[in-house]
C-alpha cells in the first residue's frame, strides 16, 4: 500500500508512472522506485524461493546486504531488487533456487 | 582522472562530514557509495534528533541531510554514487565497481565510514517474507513511501524500534505491540511514551517465539522469558500480524578494515568487532582512518564528530593545516563528542571506546 499523505513528510511528490511485468502480469510502477517497493505496493511479497525446500523469501534488509530480495531481472538471476530501479518494460520473475542466466550466458 | 588526496568509502554522516571538513581545508576528496542517493541512513530519520543545541537538536535527519549534501557541493567534494569499494591495496589503492565495471583509484589516505548492519534474529518462521529489519521497514515508509505491511510486531525496545514503530504509525500502519526480552524499556522514555500514547503495547520480558505463515507471515506467537531469557511455560500469547520487524541491534560494518588489515578489538558495549583507532580515528594502518558506525554504534551527531576529526587530522597530515590550527579544530569537535557521551545512555559507550583506547596503550 502506498502512502499517498504523511504528517511529516506531507503529500506524496507523483513519480511518472512506469509498466513493469512480473511473471508475466503487468504491474503500475514510479519511476526511480526499486523493483521492491513497486512489488510491495502491488501486494506481491514472495520474491524468491529456495533451493532445497521452495520456501518463500521475501523483502528483509531492503538496502541490498541480505540477499533475500533476489529475483530475475531482465533474465539476470540474482538481482537485488531492494536496490535496482524500476524501467519502463523491465521484466521481473520469481526466482527458483539459485536462479537460471536468461541473458548473456 | 583527477588526483585525490583522500577517499571517503561511504556517504552517510560520518563521510559526508569528513569529506566537507577536508574539503574545506583545501583537501582535494572523493565520496565513493554503493548506493543510488548519498546521505546513508539520515533520510530515513524523519524524527527530531536530541542532543544539545550546536549538534542541531530539534533538527530532523533528512534537514540535516540535505544541509550536508549541500555543503558537499559548495565545498567540492566529488560524490561517486553507485560505485562500489570492494578491497583496499597498498599504494594506497581502492578497488572499486561500478557499472558492472572494476578499476582501481589511488588516493594518499583513506578513511573508511561503511556505517553498520542491522542484526537478525534466528527464530522458527524468522525467513517468512513479513519478518524484516526495522530499518528495511524505515527505508520502505520513509524512502519509498510504500507500507511493508499493515499490522506489525516490533521486537525490540531500543531507540531504533521505538521510533520506527512511531514512524510505522505516522506512516499509516497498525502496531499491535513491542516485545522486549529485557525486563525494562531500553530506549529512551520520551519516544516509549510517544507510543504508549497511541496504545502500542509495550510488553517486556517478552519475546517472539514463533512466526506462523504460508507464504508470508500470518501470525506471530510472544511468549514470557524469565530473567535468563528461557520461555516461560503457557504464557503464549498470539497475535495477527503481517509483519514482523526486527530492531535487535547492529553490528559494525568492518569488512574493508579486516581486508586492509587493520587490528581490531572486541567491545560488545559497541556491537562487536571493530578497529582500533587513536584520537584522531587514524587506525593501526597508517593513513587509512575510520569514523561513525564502524568505530562502534553510536549514532548521526557522534558520527557527524568523528568524521569531522578525521577529516581534519587528514587536511593536518597532508599539509593543510598547522598543527595549532588543527588542534584547536580537534579540540572542539572532542569536546562535543565528550558531552555527546554524557549521562545515562551515552556512559556504556564512553566506556566502549576507553576500551579502545586501553588496547592501543598495551601495544
Amino acid at each position: 500500500m502506498r502512502i499517498k499523505d504523511h504528517p511529516i513528510l506531507g503529500p506524496k511528490a507523483k513519480g511518472r508512472k512506469v509498466f513493469i511485468e512480473v511473471d508475466g502480469r503487468k504491474i503500475e510502477a514510479e519511476e526511480h522506485e526499486p523493483i521492491a517497493a513497486a512489488l510491495t505496493a502491488a501486494g506481491i511479497f514472495v520474491f524468491h524461493r529456495t533451493k532445497k525446500t521452495s520456501s518463500p523469501r521475501g523483502l528483509f534488509c531492503a538496502i541490498g546486504r541480505c540477499s533475500d530480495c533476489f529475483m530475475i531481472v531482465d533474465g539476470i538471476p540474482n538481482t537485488r531488487t531492494c536496490v535496482t530501479p524500476v524501467r519502463e518494460g523491465m521484466k521481473v520473475e520469481t526466482q527458483d533456487g539459485l536462479g537460471q542466466w536468461k541473458v548473456g550466458s | 582522472m583527477r588526483e585525490i588526496e583522500l577517499g571517503v568509502v561511504g556517504g552517510g554522516p560520518a563521510g559526508l562530514s569528513a569529506a566537507i571538513e577536508a574539503a574545506k581545508c583545501g583537501v582535494k576528496v572523493a565520496v565513493f557509495d554503493e548506493n543510488e542517493r548519498p546521505g546513508g541512513q539520515l533520510f530515513k530519520q524523519i524524527h527530531k534528533f536530541f542532543g544539545s543545541r550546536e549538534h542541531g537538536a530539534g533538527i530532523r535527519g533528512i534537514d540535516i541531510g540535505a544541509q550536508m549534501l549541500e555543503d558537499a557541493e559548495k565545498h567540492g567534494v566529488e560524490v561517486r554514487l553507485n560505485t562500489a569499494v570492494w578491497g583496499i591495496f597498498d599504494g594506497p589503492k581502492l578497488g572499486i565497481s561500478s557499472n558492472q565495471r572494476v578499476s582501481r583509484v589511488s588516493a594518499k589516505k583513506i578513511l573508511l565510514a561503511t556505517g553498520a548492519n542491522e542484526n537478525a534474529l534466528a527464530f522458527p518462521g524468522w525467513t517468512l517474507p513479513g519478518v524484516m529489519g526495522g530499518g528495511a521497514a524505515q527505508t520502505m515508509i520513509n524512502i519509498h513511501r510504500v507500507l511493508p505491511g499493515k499490522r506489525i510486531l516490533t521486537v525490540g525496545s531500543g531507540n531504533v524500534g521505538l521510533i520506527v514503530s512511531y514512524q510505522l504509525l505516522q506512516a499509516g500502519a497498525e502496531v499491535v505491540g513491542l516485545v522486549e526480552a529485557l525486563p525494562y524499556i531500553s530506549g529512551y522514555g520520551v519516544h516509549a511514551s510517544k507510543l504508549r500514547k497511541c496504545g502500542v503495547p509495550i510488553y517486556t520480558s517478552y519475546t517472539v517465539k514463533e512466526a506462523i505463515g504460508k507464504e508470508r507471515v500470518e501470525r506471530a506467537v510472544i511468549v514470557k522469558v524469565d530473567e535468563n531469557f528461557n520461555p516461560r511455560p503457557r504464557t503464549e500469547k498470539r497475535l495477527t500480524v503481517d509483519t514482523i520487524c526486527l530492531a535487535v541491534g547492529l553490528t559494525p560494518m568492518a569488512e574493508l578494515a579486516w581486508l586492509a588489515g587493520c587490528e581490531f578489538v572486541y567491545v560488545p558495549e559497541l556491537g562487536g568487532h571493530v578497529p582500533v583507532h587513536d584520537d584522531d580515528m587514524e587506525t593501526t594502518l597508517k593513513g587509512v582512518y575510520i569514523a561513525g558506525d564502524l568505530t562502534g554504534i553510536e549514532e548521526a551527531h557522534t558520527a557527524i564528530e568523528e568524521g569531522k576529526v578525521a577529516g581534519i587530522a587528514v587536511a593536518q597530515s597532508l599539509g593543510y593545516l598547522t598543527s595549532e590550527k588543527a588542534q584547536e579544530l580537534k579540540q572542539e569537535a572532542w569536546g562535543h563528542l565528550e558531552a555527546l557521551r554524557k549521562g545515562p545512555f551515552g556512559q556504556k559507550r564512553a566506556e566502549g571506546k576507553v576500551k579502545i583506547k586501553e588496547r592501543r596503550g598495551a601495544k
